[in-house]
């Protein structure tokens, strides 16, 4: 089915937007770009290569086997050669490594093709602190022992600059035309995470951290996962437009859902959970150009020799003498098998059911559970920025918002770098909250999500298509884990976290949100549950 | 009614407005551009014969004579009424100004020129052609007259030049719509339609008269006091050279940089303090900022100099110091020396991209810390960078913002320094042009304050005596005791809220 460019904007940005968008060019012929990455055949390849043979020599002998070099992975794979345990390799199905962390470069500067930041961790993530020293990030500590990050990786000033009626506005929430109506509100908002942040429960535990496995399980603070974030900010009386705004840009930006998606606790959990103290500013983002794709290559070349790429794991057997895994090399095609003790499932938890074999022929009930949603993700090269329309216009920030749009805006990759003129690269982010989205998403081509991209930001910079040199787009199309209503709290989490017949399960999606910390938390947990079984040094 | 002696007050009118116009343009290019009798002899020139291709044209009109001449009137109101706003517009705005200028000043002309044939053609039936001639010409000539001693006295002083054009503009409409009355008998089209036209242009001529103030500091006009003598955007700034009474001036984006007639107190005040503070002889020099080569042409007076670099964002204004001839006479020909080489980069991307041998002085010169992309080059990563380009014992001199008007952000940029590790002397002195101004000493080892300058270096200004008092500061510019001064750091950057707070009280 073809859809008309109308429809398409409609779709995506709205209709008044795709009435007056409609009405300007959607020229891109002196555009270049592809769509790039994320295989989209892969249960077209899992559905070919069923109960396929592995010829007897293509047969090797490994401790554990990695499924997955996203950031769980790469973590787990770091973790074991931290721990000098070296008999294992990791497999990973695309061409590059990093899964929804991955980044790109050209001749000139990195970008990422997903995620971007990571807040400062507190002092007791100390597993993730001890990989910031490794990376050599920090300079020592506070006096009251939290972490301090270098300077040049922290994120440049001025972070955030906001869209709104034809001009830019310094932050992410409208200050400007607040009334003071809605500044009470914002205030009390403030109030509300304020109480969470100090809140803790008989055992000491904070109501929200990360990672999510310390937070409390008091049922004062589970029972906020049993309504919408829609529907707290109702019940305690939130109103304001730019509030309700704000709220949903949250969880747009952060879970790729709409406020009346999200369950309250995740909602409460974006603004509560990197708070250190009551009154504190949420910690700061620590960033480079290329996003986290950072940590993806500075993991991957810690383990680059144990690393399998282009490797799709087809089937996972447990059986009694441990776990065999078969994997198709997708350049040679060739089939491979390994027989292991242990595997670490570090791909998201749906494709548990197409991967191993019991779960295929009896899928547990937790597993459909774990619900994921589309985004995608275009890079804009520009041969200059835009120039500001208003000599009081904000200047161009790290993250740069469009209040009116559903999009979620764009991030500057030169920003971090101190690059302020000439050349850029924008990232746009473009999450699909609806139902159907996916579908939506992967029946567009170059040309229909190349109109999408500079229909939405020429309502900002008008110039853009003469700027724009080239764009790609990544299609994701299970991007990330919805924490939607009555999800994390319901007790599948923790049933997926419990390993199965010698495979420990490491995905991100086990935390019910998608975040750096807790891929690498799963990661590092699976480690040491293996290690715990067979202790460091065994391995050869 | 005998309409005659309306028709020749309409012919004074739009005579002292057509010089009016010619005036302005003349004037307004000249202040702009410069250079005021090859403007004025161009823009007469292009003028009269654009009126001269007007009155060939009008030959051209056969019918509706009446009509045609309300609607010229109503497009000389517009195109010369608007004028100066639009030409300072586009000055401040577009690259091709001269396109437009002698666009407008054409199109102008050729309007003009129009009007007094078909004014004659008018009065043909109610004069005798010898009469005609000599009274249309006589008051066409009593006009200019008037407009050429008004312009001067009155209304350049008085109104400016955006308000003059545009109560020139209103004139003119104002003409038309009378002329609708005036000439009624020989209208046959829709007279109300022109008269509509007629008001709704008055009105916007009004409007922007009201707020001329307005458009003309969205344009530059209330900036410069002085002669604009070059003038371009290059992708990074706008770059604006004016001459004055005093002297020469650049301003980068409506800042004043130096005014020529007090640079060199400036200029040694910011070069000489870094070559005292060192012990052994400099060779190696880093200028950062500074493509004016003021700094450079102190810099190049150290016989010990071996080599200077020079890194400057703006190819456009190191090329303009190297060859416009103003500003390479106050530079000395900097940019012409041998031991100079340029850079143009970015400060902060080049230092944190270029491994290079380490200097032995470095001069920071960068403009006032205004937005986010320049206070990046006072943060303590800066100084750190710069610090990676430095020898144990190399001395740093930086230029540091007024300590009187923005006490703040000085003492701000100070504390960030030692942040960075450096240890600083503070000092200051009276630039006239900018008033108190502010610069740091700082070297990456304690070191006593300099008593003594380097003997053999010619100075206009810095003698022993000024120099060993710049230390001292009064007790309206030293440190603050009582405020807490944050460190600018590239994740708060907060010396561009504290400059932005401190500049604005004079605004
Ligand atoms: C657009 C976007 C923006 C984001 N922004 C941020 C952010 O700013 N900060 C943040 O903390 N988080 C962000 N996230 C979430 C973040 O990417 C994740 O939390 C984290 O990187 C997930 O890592 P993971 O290893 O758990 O999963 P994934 O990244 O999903 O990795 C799974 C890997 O398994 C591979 N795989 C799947 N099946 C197989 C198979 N059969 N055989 C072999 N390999 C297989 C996949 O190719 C993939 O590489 C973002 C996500 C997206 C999509």
């Amino acid at each position: 089915m073809k859809f008309t460019r109308r429809e398409i904007l409609t779709a995506f940005l709205g209709l008044p937007f795709a009435l007056s968008a409609c009405k300007s060019n959607s020229e891109t012929s002196s555009i270049d770009g592809e769509i790039v990455g994320a295989s989209a055949n892969i249960g077209h390849i899992l559905r070919e290569n069923r109960n396929v043979e592995v010829p007897a020599n293509n047969w090797e002998n490994l401790k554990v086997a990695i499924i997955g070099g996203g950031i769980a992975g790469l973590s787990a794979a770091w973790k074991f050669t931290r721990e000098n345990f070296n008999d294992f390799v990791l497999l990973e199905l695309e061409s590059a490594i990093g899964g929804t962390a991955r980044s790109g470069k050209n001749n000139f500067i990195g970008y990422p093709w997903g995620a971007h930041y990571l807040p400062v961790p507190f002092k007791e993530n100390t597993e993730l602190i001890s990989l910031l020293d490794e990376m050599n990030l920090t300079e020592g500590k506070s006096q009251n022992g939290e972490i301090l990050i270098k300077e040049q990786f922290l994120c440049r000033e001025p972070e955030e600059r906001v869209f709104y009626k034809g001009r830019w506005y310094e932050g992410l929430y409208l200050r400007v035309g607040a009334s003071q109506e809605d500044l009470r509100q914002l205030n009390e908002l403030n109030k509300q995470v304020d109480f969470w942040v100090n809140w803790r429960d008989t055992r000491g535990k904070r109501a929200f951290v990360l990672p999510i496995a310390n937070c409390s399980n008091d049922a004062e603070v589970t029972d906020l996962d049993k309504i919408t974030f829609a529907d707290w900010l109702k019940q305690k009386g939130f109103t304001s437009e730019r509030l309700i705004w704000y709220c949903n840009y949250a969880c747009r930006d952060d879970y790729g859902l709409r406020l009346e998606q999200t369950s309250a606790w995740a909602g409460l959990f974006y603004f509560c959970s990197r708070v250190r103290k009551s009154g504190a500013e949420s910690q700061s983002f620590i960033t480079f150009p290329e996003g986290n794709g950072k940590f993806v290559n500075f993991l991957h070349n810690k383990v680059k020799d144990k690393t399998r790429l282009k490797s799709i794991a087809i089937e996972i057997i447990p059986n009694e003498k441990g776990i065999d895994i078969t994997y198709l090399n997708t350049e040679t095609n060739e089939i491979r098998g390994i027989h292991a003790e242990k595997v670490i499932f570090a791909a998201p938890i749906f494709t548990a059911k197409y991967l191993i074999r019991d779960f295929k022929q009896n899928t547990p009930d937790f597993v459909k559970e774990f619900e994921h949603n589309a985004w995608f993700v275009a890079n804009l090269f520009l041969k200059d920025r835009p120039k500001n329309q208003f000599a009081k216009d904000f200047p161009l920030a790290w993250d740069n918002v469009l209040y009116e749009s559903n999009s979620l805006g764009y991030v500057n990759a030169t920003h971090q770098k101190g690059i302020d003129y000439g050349q850029a690269v924008f990232t746009y982010y473009f999450p699909m909250a609806e139902k159907g989205g996916r579908a939506k998403l992967f029946s567009l081509d170059w040309q229909e999500l190349a109109d999408i991209v500079l229909s939405d930001l020429s309502m900002a910079h008008k110039d853009i298509r003469a700027l724009t040199e080239r764009i790609d787009f990544m299609r994701w199309g299970h991007a990330m884990i919805s924490p939607r209503r009555n999800f994390i709290w319901n007790g599948s989490r923790e049933k997926a976290t419990k390993p199965f017949r010698n495979i420990h399960f490491a995905h991100s999606d086990l935390s019910g949100i998608a975040l750096f910390e807790e891929a690498f938390f799963h990661g590092l947990r699976t480690v040491s549950e293996i290690l715990i079984a067979e202790p460091a040094g065994s391995g050869r | 009614m005998n309409r005659t002696p309306l028709l020749f007050l309409n012919v004074f009118i739009i005579a002292t407005c057509g010089l009016i116009y010619e005036l302005l343009a003349g004037t307004l290019s000249s202040y702009v551009l410069g250079d005021s009798v090859t403007q004025f002899s161009l823009i007469i020139g292009i003028y009269l014969f654009a009126m001269g291709v007007g009155s060939w044209l009008s030959r051209f009109i056969e019918k509706h004579i009446a009509e045609k001449f309300v609607e010229i009137e109503l497009a000389v109101a517009v195109l010369g009424g608007f004028s100066a706003p639009l030409l300072f517009f586009a000055f401040a705005k577009l690259s091709y100004f001269s396109v437009v200028l002698y666009g407008v000043v054409f199109g102008i002309g050729t309007l003009v020129g129009l009007e007094i044939p078909l004014l004659m053609r008018i009065l043909k039936d109610e004069l005798d052609f010898k009469d005609l001639v000599s009274r249309v010409l006589a008051f066409d000539y009593i006009g200019a007259l008037v407009a050429s001693l008004l312009f001067p006295l009155f209304l350049v002083p008085k109104l400016g030049l955006a308000r003059t054009s545009l109560l020139f503009g209103m004139l003119n409409a104002a003409v038309g719509i009378w002329g609708t009355w005036l000439l009624l008998p020989l209208i046959k089209k829709n007279v109300n339609l022109l008269r509509v036209q007629g008001f709704i242009i008055i009105g916007l001529l009004l409007i922007a008269f009201i707020k001329a103030d307005y458009l003309t500091s969205l344009a530059e006009d209330a900036l410069f006091t002085d002669n604009i003598i070059y003038a371009k955007s290059s992708p990074y700034q706008r770059i604006i050279v004016t001459k004055g009474k005093t002297g020469y001036a650049l301003f980068l984006n409506g800042n004043l940089q130096f005014n020529s007639f007090d640079e060199y107190r400036y200029h040694e005040a910011l070069v000489h303090p870094a070559f005292a503070a060192l012990n052994a002889n400099p060779k190696r020099i880093l200028v950062l900022g500074g493509g004016d080569g003021l700094a450079l042409r102190e810099v190049l007076k150290y016989p010990s100099v071996e080599s200077v670099m020079l890194v400057d964002l703006d190819p456009e204004m190191t090329r303009l110091s190297k060859n416009l001839p103003v500003l390479a006479e106050l530079n000395k020909n900097a940019f012409e020396d041998s031991r100079v080489s340029v850079v143009n980069a970015d400060a902060f991307v080049w230092l944190d991209n270029t491994e290079i041998a380490p200097f032995d002085v470095a001069i920071v010169d960068f403009p006032d810390p205004n937005n986010f992309a320049l206070g990046k080059l006072y943060t303590t990563r800066f100084y750190n960078l710069l610090k990676a380009h430095l020898k144990p014992d190399s001395a740093v001199a930086i230029q540091t913002t007024s300590p009187l008007i923005a006490r703040k952000s000085y003492w701000c940029i100070i504390k960030t320094l030692e942040a960075a590790g450096f240890s600083v002397k503070p000092y200051q002195t009276t630039v006239p042009s900018f008033g108190i101004w502010g610069f740091a000493l700082a070297k990456l080892e304690p070191f006593e304050t300099p008593k003594k300058l380097s003997e053999n270096i010619e100075r206009k200004f810095l003698n022993e005596q000024t120099f060993v008092s710049m230390f001292d500061f009064s007790a309206d510019t030293s440190l603050p005791k009582d405020e807490e001064i944050e460190i600018n750091r590239l994740d708060n950057q907060s010396l561009v809220r504290y400059y932005e707070a401190e500049w604005r009280r004079f605004e």
